[in-house]
């Protein structure tokens, strides 16, 4: 019985990744169509308009053809809440998000990203050594399974900066950090887009916040005071650099920026920038211990 | 900032010299897909590409697409890829095989000015990530060389409509990415002394 119950889970967790990696790879949330549209609105620069102008009709495009928004599949990126009671083993969990990934990338087709990392040599269907990647957090007293995919594409990962600011550098530093890294990504990343920053902890810990900071449902705030006001500060100062749309120039640069902090070492002022593409894909699935799955954009 | 249309491959400079930085241009015709490991092949392995590069258009792209059973390639979704990376390739493309134009997103550095300038050629600004659109512009996948460099191949692709472009350099020296930069680095200085 118990055997049942596992396989009968597996398979709904799989089930999920492979739906969830597609459904993000298609159809971007609201939230982001929303920002888009203000954004066209607001910019006027003429190489700026005709960038946002093509970017709605594409989303357009990507609902009536059922296509892909963007062409890179990215690397899979799940992030799952476990319940203590929930009955399937994370070790299990996460065979059953490999092969939802296999089989999302084999059926559609997908384009397979992923390669050995010093041969360059394919791995997969978007899987490897370590990959997917995916984050873990654990909760008490609860028997469910919620599961966040969030693929992200190359051009703005390799927009990813740290600085180990020092003490003295202040909110000062990170703020120049954060402005310094967005100018000198310049049209790579393909902005407009989100910026995630993190911010404290240790060297790693500060790009992982960051990282949950670009999937955020945009324009959201911090729930602390002064990490929210930075990220009010930064969202307009980081607008005001010219940058513009694609890197051609113009109002907005960015759709919004989103911080995560943890506290830090007295002697340490991390500073984590991760870049997150005007195709801000995101979706969730909550399991629930019968194995029925249910779909939504948020945790 | 005017409105072209071209049809590639070029045999006409003048083709090229027409257009201006932050024009907007719709391509028709043929274009080439190439990428990191095509252009490594080609140049630092030394292994002639087994497609006639004069007067083309490149796109920096590596398609998703579906093979069918005849051998031929069926696009999927098809976008393009950050150029930047690629950029120390313009020079030999425009000298050796006469490349006239580079398609890519977020812009080249500095660095290509001086040899679009040299060499007649431009680098077209698409908007990065819009794909869906992109992959309606591309009507057939003609041929496919170097198919063990899946999915970084020599691609052939028949365009209609291919755009809007933007000429983010052109071939007389400007670059909307150098200018943007200068700006943007001024702006830093001002934000800066305001924090």
């Amino acid at each position: 019985m118990t055997t049942l119950v596992d396989t009968d889970l597996y398979h709904a967790v799989e089930d999920a990744a492979a739906y969830l990696y597609v459904w993000a790879l298609k159809d971007i949330p609201q939230d982001l169509r929303d920002a888009l549209e203000d954004a066209a609105g607001k910019e006027t620069s003429v190489p700026g308009q005709r960038v946002l102008s093509t970017i709605l009709k594409n989303v357009q495009v990507a609902d009536s053809e059922k296509n892909l928004v963007c062409q890179d599949t990215g690397i899979a990126v799940y992030t799952c809440r476990v319940g203590e009671h929930f009955p399937l083993h994370p070790a299990r969990i996460y065979a059953a998000l490999k092969a939802g990934t296999e089989r999302a990338t084999i059926e559609h087709p997908l384009r397979s990203n992923a390669v050995h990392t010093l041969t360059r040599e394919n791995t997969g269907p978007n899987t490897g050594h370590r990959l997917p990647i995916v984050h873990w957090e654990f909760v008490p007293d609860w028997d469910g399974l919620d599961v966040k995919c969030v693929p992200k594409g190359s051009g703005s990962e390799n927009m990813s900066f740290l600085k180990m600011c020092v003490p003295a550098d202040g909110v000062k530093g990170i703020k120049q950090f954060v402005l310094e890294s967005i100018v000198g990504a310049g049209g790579k990343p393909c902005p407009p887009g989100i910026v995630g920053v993190g911010i404290g902890g240790s060297a790693d810990y500060a790009m992982y916040l960051a990282k949950e900071a670009i999937a955020r449902p945009i324009g959201t705030r911090n729930p602390d005071p002064h990490v929210a006001q930075l990220e009010e500060e930064l969202f307009e100062l980081l607008n005001e650099t010219g940058i513009g749309p694609m890197g051609l120039g113009g109002d907005v640069t960015v759709l919004n920026c989103h911080i995560e902090h943890a506290d830090t070492h007295m002697t340490l002022n991390p500073v984590a920038v991760n870049y997150q593409c005007w195709a801000a894909r995101r979706a969730s699935a909550h399991v629930a211990p019968d194995g029925s799955v249910e779909y939504d954009r948020e945790f | 900032m005017a409105t072209h249309e071209v049809t590639f491959p070029v045999n006409d400079p003048q083709e090229i010299l027409k257009l201006r930085a932050g024009d907007e241009v719709t391509v028709q015709g043929h274009i080439i897909g190439i990428r990191d490991r095509t252009q490594i092949r080609i140049f630092d392995q030394g292994i002639e590409p087994p497609m006639d590069l004069s007067g083309a258009f490149l796109l920096h792209t590596a398609p998703g697409v579906r093979k069918l059973e005849d051998g031929r390639y069926e696009k999927v979704c098809i976008g393009t890829t950050t150029s930047a990376r690629m950029v120390r390739f313009t020079e030999p493309l425009g000298a050796q095989y006469g490349v006239r134009a580079i398609c890519g997103k977020g812009g080249f550095p500095d660095d290509a000015i001086e040899p679009m300038q040299r060499l007649g050629m431009v680098y077209f600004a698409i908007v990065g990530g819009a794909a869906a659109l992109e992959t309606t512009q591309i009507e057939e996948i003609e041929e496919v060389a170097w198919e063990e460099l899946m999915p970084e191949c020599l691609w052939k692709f028949r365009v209609k409509d291919f755009g809007p472009l933007t000429v983010g350099i052109d071939a007389h020296g400007n670059s909307l990415y150098h200018d943007v930069q200068a700006r943007a680095q001024e702006k830093l200085k001002e934000l800066y002394a305001r924090l």
